[in-house]
């Protein structure tokens, strides 16, 4: 990841607090817009929440990233925890396995522009979001 | 730098055969230092219990603060910690309070051995590991001191977390900053609360002050809507700003038939035209 890269573990609730005002910094110095912004911090307060409960804990690394046309940030959300088993079940809306909304997953894609996710049975789960500056 | 047996087991001699004077002297330092803020018997007390837990470190050949022998010591070092935390001691003041131990076995070895080679290495051996001690110290009023902060946010949440009378028979609740569970939860208790001692039958749940709405929030508004409702109170969501309009939206959060407006006074509006209509249908009946 980029140099000016930052590296939150998330171990606790207040963690995901500082990933949201993490991402939301450095969404406004990279000027998304308001809406890009708080579309982005959204985001990244679902999958580092699915990172702390699901997950068991892990990690959030945020950066700003710049494509030579446009820039952005890009977020990275992972855990070493069990994995997820079936991807479309987990990504249908209202699926949760734990009680919550089971919107997490798919309004996360949704607010994003890019969003990508690797993830292993008994291994763990990365995904990493973009949000490009329109 | 670890102290080796030999030198742990010298100073641990040390520390017993000169332990009234030790004590003593230790506790005129600490006490010119803290300027009366503790009495001197206190600290006496807690310098002899100290003084014990060093030495039986040392006795069962402690090496560093971080193994098993100095268990015993680490957890009076952290009580201590604690309890000059909570008195509102600073950090330094507290790790203070145990360098200045150093000073105390100086003065003794001084006029107990006249300063030979053999002292001065084990003392500076020893100085080490008082060093870890004054800085472990450090570190666990440093936690002790974040607990207590978090607590008085907690507290000052639930402050920060009115419910006012808006109106005759309209009540809102204005919810600020990170809405998580517990303060959500303290949240849900109030609103219901107030409607049970106003007998009010409209709740405004303004969520103008609330940066990001993801599906934990929305969730936590939904449960006290429905709350509410039981207790037969309508429920309106306002202060919903276009960014979290179109994020809610995005996200495929669904509201149901619970209004939402713009703003505060939007919601009040419209909960005085619908209490109005209410009448006016009750008059013509
Ligand atoms: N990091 C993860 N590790 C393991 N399982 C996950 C992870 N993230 C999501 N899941 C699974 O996907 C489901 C859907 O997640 P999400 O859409 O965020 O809904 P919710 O958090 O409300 O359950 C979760 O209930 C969980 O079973
Ligand atoms: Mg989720």
């Amino acid at each position: 990841m980029s140099e000016q890269g930052q590296r939150i573990e998330v171990a606790t609730d207040q963690d995901v607090v500082r990933v949201r005002q993490l991402v939301r910094t450095l969404a406004v110095a990279v000027k998304l817009s308001l809406v890009d912004q708080t579309k982005l911090v959204t985001a990244a307060s679902e999958l580092a929440r699915n990172t702390l409960v699901y997950g068991g804990g892990g990690s959030v690394e945020v950066a700003p990233v710049d494509n030579g046309r446009r820039k952005g940030i890009r977020i990275v959300f992972s855990d070493q925890g069990p994995g997820i088993a079936d991807l479309d079940l987990a990504f249908t809306d209202g699926y949760t396995s734990g009680g919550g909304l089971g919107l997490g997953l798919s309004g996360a894609r949704r607010l994003v522009d890019e969003f990508d996710i690797v993830t292993a049975v008994g291994e763990g789960t990365t995904i990493t979001v973009t949000k490009w500056c329109r | 730098m670890t102290l080796s047996a030999d030198e742990a087991a010298r100073f641990a001699a040390l520390l017993e055969e000169h332990q009234e004077s030790l004590v003593t002297t230790w506790t005129e330092h600490v006490a010119s230092t803290l300027r009366g803020r503790l009495s001197h018997a206190e600290l006496q007390r807690q310098n002899s219990e100290l003084r014990r837990g060093f030495r039986q470190a040392l006795a069962g050949s402690a090496q560093d603060l971080a193994g098993e022998p100095a268990a015993e010591l680490r957890a009076q070092l952290a009580e201590l910690s604690a309890t000059r935390a909570r008195q509102g001691f600073t950090a330094t003041e507290t790790a203070v309070s145990i360098f200045s131990f150093k000073d105390a076995v100086l003065t003794t070895i001084d006029a107990a051995s006249g300063g030979d080679a053999i002292a001065l290495r084990d003392y500076v051996a020893f100085s080490s590991f008082v060093d870890e001690a004054a800085l472990f110290t450090f570190d666990s009023y440093v936690r002790v001191r974040e607990e207590l902060i978090a607590d008085q946010a907690e507290q000052l949440l639930e402050l920060s977390t009115p419910v006012v009378k808006l109106w005759e028979g309209v009540v809102a609740v204005p919810l600020v900053g990170t809405l998580d569970s517990a303060r959500a939860q303290v949240v849900m208790e109030r609103l219901l609360q107030t409607l049970v001692d106003t007998g009010s039958p409209y709740a405004i749940i303004d969520i103008t002050g609330v940066p990001a709405v993801d599906t934990q929030v929305a969730q936590h508004v939904l449960k006290t809507v429905v709350a509410a409702r039981l207790m037969g109170a309508d429920c309106i969501i306002s202060g919903i700003r276009p960014q979290i309009a179109q994020t809610i939206v995005a996200l495929g959060i669904e509201f149901g038939d619970i209004a939402t407006k713009a703003s505060l006074a939007d919601a009040l509006r419209y909960v005085l035209a619908k209490a109005g209509q209410t009448k006016q249908k009750r008059r013509e009946l």
